[in-house]
């Protein structure tokens, strides 16, 4: 082993300075207990603003040995993690205090979730992959049972665990096997040896096992079985939290170890990925049709939106992950904002969770309506709002990547998925008031609701700063690029 | 010098929604009232807009004129291109006059929200004008499904009883119509490397790939014409839309379908297009016969006409897949001449509904006595849905026929006969609401059309009757456009007549 030098201390600087800052801020909860929670909370966003700074101006290369890796790639998905934990810590500001939730070690989990999410960006080697998912995962167990007292939210917890547990088995089970089968467990070592032409079994069969514990973690059917029960037991906040952040970074993971060290397997993988996609996309749209629940809505339209996201892997050329980057991005702002009105739903100091609670709000709340309402039409991929630009893209790179069968079963799907997206729309727009939500909703909600309503309907109006990221991010993967794609074609 | 005129014209309208946005005042009568003023001088402006268009518009050229490109996408090299040619420009002019008149025939009609009402209308207007105008594809699909938006709105907020079945029954057909157009835009995109409208039709796909193209272009402008047996949307929207609705459906979003064939079917697809004449036509036949026939036995006023529009359609189709240039022409000239009449027929019924609430046939009889004039305004549309020489109806489904008969006798044969449903089910319509004793006790004090509801007829009158005696300076300007979209189907038909012989 080479010796620890300054480069590789900057490679991971984003991650160091939240880990001191994760163990300083808990040190400050310890000794001012819970009255300090909306400081700590404050704090944390601070530690994110700068984190933000650190990745987008941090070197490129690998550090440790090759344990990880800073690529533009990593840039773009951590600015999507920390924008995403950001918002969802900013927006549950108002919960905390009214749900009796007010506790330290909220922002404090938060963040350390983030940090686990960091290295599983930056993961170059299968042991700090397992690293940072865990790091990420027990923090995100502990979220989902935050309500300590509320049954739903410690069932969730509970079912999370559980859950979530087997799939890091089954990951850890494949990564055994490929290293078993291979001797290495670092990325770069099993590319090369990865892309020869006599593969073990083994290791395909630890592929699967990989894939499967990653199919797991954003949910992809049939993986999926937990997203409803915790989505819906989780406190609100958290399971806003869950659909953005940790949903950017397993997808993030799922690109790099497929493309990576597996990127000799492409053939076996893709195959997993199509079917992935197409049951994910399927469940996705027809799971959600008989939902009452908005929160357990939101589950299946996040596993329709996962299958989504995998079509473009499904394709492997870098337009494909171009598409990814600029699906998650969107998905972010959609999803932020939609949980931000889920947030808004409160009636007599309480939450509301029906679908039927909202009907009306176009009257009793025209804003949040309206705002609901670009949300849910964009989700659905209605132009000119951002998530049609999310599924164009990713459809643009199936298509070109000669995937027609899994582009139209796409389309097909987001015109059932319209089906209850619009649902909510007529639920808002066309039935009678009932009782108006409790006013004001609170400021900080406001803005991120404002704020994310205003990329999504004007994304259209200058796409610049997305796609250019997540050009520069598809192409730090080094796969083939849509010149290469089409001369092969042509050939 | 006048490349901004166009862009004017789409987005003057969302500049005005946009004010309308901020109209705020605690009297809710105020702010109806600027909202009702705001939307209708705004549509004005952007008539006279869309008109001096017209006026500057050569007609010598089938080029496309008031051309603007800007870098929109330029990673993907999709840019906001627009421009119109003799196809295009009376389509757009279509929707910049039926606007102020969906704003006009909705005054009292709609009291309830109305500020987000003309909001949606505004918004579709910017939205209709940007379809005919978009050049490049990716901004032609982004402003044809972004119109469903607003569409869905206006019909699930403010119609009528099954409002909220027909909202999405029109949604949910219409986007799975557009979703296909969307893969099959992405595979022209992926063979062609270009959006760019122009270049697509000069790229000449393989004819193999041009089928599956072509089908799933028709998926979407199918649904959209309407064409037999995808029609079934239309007349519950029709029926469930307010009055401004159901006007701007039949007016101008059903055109988008025979646009859809126009712009990117005929000239991109050429060889697909003739190997599916025969479809067309059958379809086409049937919608015109059977629609008709169902249109005879309708008892709600909306609905006839709801099925009389997919038999117009259905002539307009013939119309454009005869590929000749008499045929082409008679299919755009149906496709103005329906939009301003079939609009007109639901303003007709409209008038009644507002002052008698019911739109069943047997609810009225003998209108004439108390209703003279509006009993001749109704007559002069429905004669012109017959199409009795000198109206424009006449003109539409004359030339459809001179192009039908070039190409195939008992096609022809087979549509006139649903010219003598049309005029059965049309002058039947006409016999039971005007003529006859006056039954019904509410009738009796019915008032004859008023001041604000001549407005927007009169000139509709006189576009009718213009159309129909003097059609030069219509046909005129699509001639040129029209001969180069027929010289570059025609190397197809040659090539399948040789195979065939």
């Amino acid at each position: 082993m080479n010796e620890l030098s300054l480069s590789d201390l900057q490679i991971v600087l984003p991650e160091i300075w939240l880990a001191l800052a994760g163990m300083a801020l808990l040190m400050v909860g310890v000794f001012t207990s819970n009255r300090s929670t909306r400081l700590i909370t404050g704090l944390t966003l601070v530690v994110f603003i700068i984190a933000g700074v650190l990745v987008n101006s941090g070197l490129d290369g690998t550090g440790f040995g090759g344990l990880v890796v800073d690529d533009r790639f990593g840039a773009f998905m951590k600015t999507l993690v920390l924008i995403g934990a950001g918002l969802t810590l900013l927006m549950s500001l108002g919960f905390i205090r009214r749900e009796g939730m007010e506790r330290f070690e909220f922002p404090v989990l938060i963040l350390f979730a983030t940090l686990g999410m960091f290295i599983m960006v930056s993961a170059n080697d299968l042991m700090s992959l397992y690293i940072g998912l865990e790091m990420q995962s027990l923090a995100l167990y502990v979220c989902a049972a935050f309500q300590r007292d509320n049954l739903r939210s410690t069932e969730a917890g509970l079912k999370y665990f559980v859950l979530g547990a087997v799939a890091s088995g089954m990951l850890l089970y494949g990564a055994s096997l490929v290293y078993g089968f291979t001797g290495t467990t670092s990325f770069a070592d099993l590319a090369i040896i990865l892309s020869g032409s006599d593969v073990s079994i083994g290791a395909i069969v630890g592929l699967v096992f990989i894939a499967a514990g990653l199919a797991f973690k954003i949910s992809a059917v049939p993986f999926h079985m937990w997203t409803p029960d915790v989505y819906e037991g989780a406190p609100t906040p958290v399971t806003a939290f869950f659909s953005v952040a940790p949903k950017v970074a397993a997808v993030a993971l799922l690109i790099r170890v497929l493309t990576g060290p597996f990127g000799g397997l492409f053939a076996e993988w893709q195959q997993i990925v199509f079917l992935l996609a197409v049951a994910s996309m399927l469940l996705g749209a027809f799971g959600a049709i008989a939902q009452s629940n908005i929160k357990r809505l939101m589950a299946y339209s996040s596993i329709g939106h996962v299958g989504y996201i995998l079509v473009g892997l499904a394709a492997g050329t870098a337009e494909g992950i171009n598409g990814i980057a600029i699906y998650l991005a969107v998905y972010l702002a959609m999803s932020v904002g939609t949980w931000g009105c889920i947030l808004a739903m409160r009636r007599q100091q309480r939450m509301v969770e029906d679908i039927a609670d909202l009907s009306g709000l176009s009257r009793s709340n025209p804003g949040l309506a309206a705002a609901l309402a670009i949300f849910m039409f964009s989700m659905a991929g209605i132009p000119p709002l951002a998530g049609f630009f999310g599924k164009f893209y990713v459809f643009l790179a199936a298509v070109n990547a000669g995937l027609y069968t899994l582009a139209v079963v796409g389309v097909l799907t987001s015109v059932v998925g319209a089906f209850y997206y619009i649902r909510i729309v007529k639920v808002m727009y066309f039935d009678e008031p009932g009782d108006a939500f409790d006013r004001p909703v609170g400021r900080e909600l406001s803005w991120v609701v404002g704020l994310s309503a205003a990329f999504t309907l004007l994304f259209f109006v200058y796409t610049g700063p997305v796609l250019d990221g997540a050009a520069a991010a598809s192409q730090s993967l080094g796969l083939v690029t849509i010149g290469e794609a089409q001369s092969a074609v042509l050939e | 010098m006048t490349e901004w005129l166009l862009s004017l014209a789409i987005f003057l309208p969302l500049v005005g929604a946009v004010f309308i946005i901020s109209i705020r005042n605690d009297d809710k009568a105020v702010v109806a009232n600027n909202a009702r003023l705001t939307a209708l001088w705004c549509s004005l402006i952007v008539l006279v807009v869309v008109i001096a268009i017209w006026v500057i518009f050569d007609s010598g050229t089938s080029e496309f004129q008031f051309v603007e490109r800007r870098d929109w996408i330029p990673a993907y090299g999709i840019q906001y291109y627009i421009g119109v040619d003799g196809i295009s420009l009376f389509l757009v002019v279509l929707a910049a006059v039926l606007t102020p008149v969906c704003i006009l025939c909705s005054w009292e009609a709609i009291q309830n929200r109305v500020k987000e009402y003309m909001i949606a209308f505004l918004i579709m207007e910017g939205l209709m004008i940007g379809v005919f105008c978009a050049l490049d594809f990716v901004l032609f699909y982004l402003f044809f499904e972004a119109m469903l938006i607003p569409m869905f709105l206006i019909i699930g907020v403010w119609g009528g009883p099954r409002r909220i079945y027909a909202a999405f029954k029109f949604f949910l057909y219409t986007l799975v119509g557009s979703v296909l157009l969307l893969v099959a835009m992405l595979t022209m995109f992926f063979v062609a490397g270009t959006t760019s409208i122009p270049e697509l039709m000069q790229h000449g796909f393989p004819p193999d790939m041009q089928r599956w193209l072509w089908l799933a272009m028709f998926a979407s402008f199918a649904v959209k014409v309407p064409m037999w047996p995808f029609h079934t949307w239309l007349p519950d929207a029709h029926v469930e839309a307010p009055t401004a609705g159901s006007v701007i459906l039949a007016g101008v979003l059903l055109k988008m379908g025979g646009y859809g064939f126009l712009r990117f079917s005929l000239p991109m697809l050429p060889d697909a297009t003739v190997f599916f004449t025969p479809l067309i036509y059958t379809l086409s036949i049937v919608a015109i016969i059977y629609t008709s026939l169902v249109a005879l036995m309708q008892e709600d006023m909306k609905k006839l006409i709801a099925y009389s529009s997919v038999a117009h359609m259905g002539f307009v189709t013939l119309g454009i897949f005869t590929l000749n240039q008499q045929g082409i022409e008679g299919g755009i000239y149906q496709m103005l001449s329906h939009g301003i009449v079939s609009a007109a027929l639901f303003l007709c019924v409209g008038v009644i509904y507002d002052r008698i609430h019911t739109r069943l046939i047997a609810r009225y009889g003998g209108l004439v006595n108390r209703m003279p004039l509006y009993a001749f305004i109704f007559m002069v549309f429905m004669l012109a849905s017959v199409g009795l020489p000198g109206t424009s109806g006449f003109v539409g489904e004359f030339l459809v026929f001179v192009g039908v008969f070039q190409d195939n006798t008992w096609v022809a044969f087979l549509a006139t006969t649903g010219i003598i449903l049309g005029a059965a089910y049309m002058l039947w319509l006409y016999r039971r609401v005007v003529f006859g004793e006056l039954v019904h006790e509410d009738l009796k004090t019915i008032l004859d059309v008023n001041r604000r509801e001549l407005s927007y007829f009169v000139p509709l009158v006189i576009i009718v009757l213009v159309m129909g005696i003097w059609p030069d300076p219509f046909l005129g300007v699509m001639h040129a456009s029209v001969e180069n979209l027929v010289a570059q189907v025609q190397p197809a038909i040659d090539m399948a007549h040789a195979a065939g012989n």
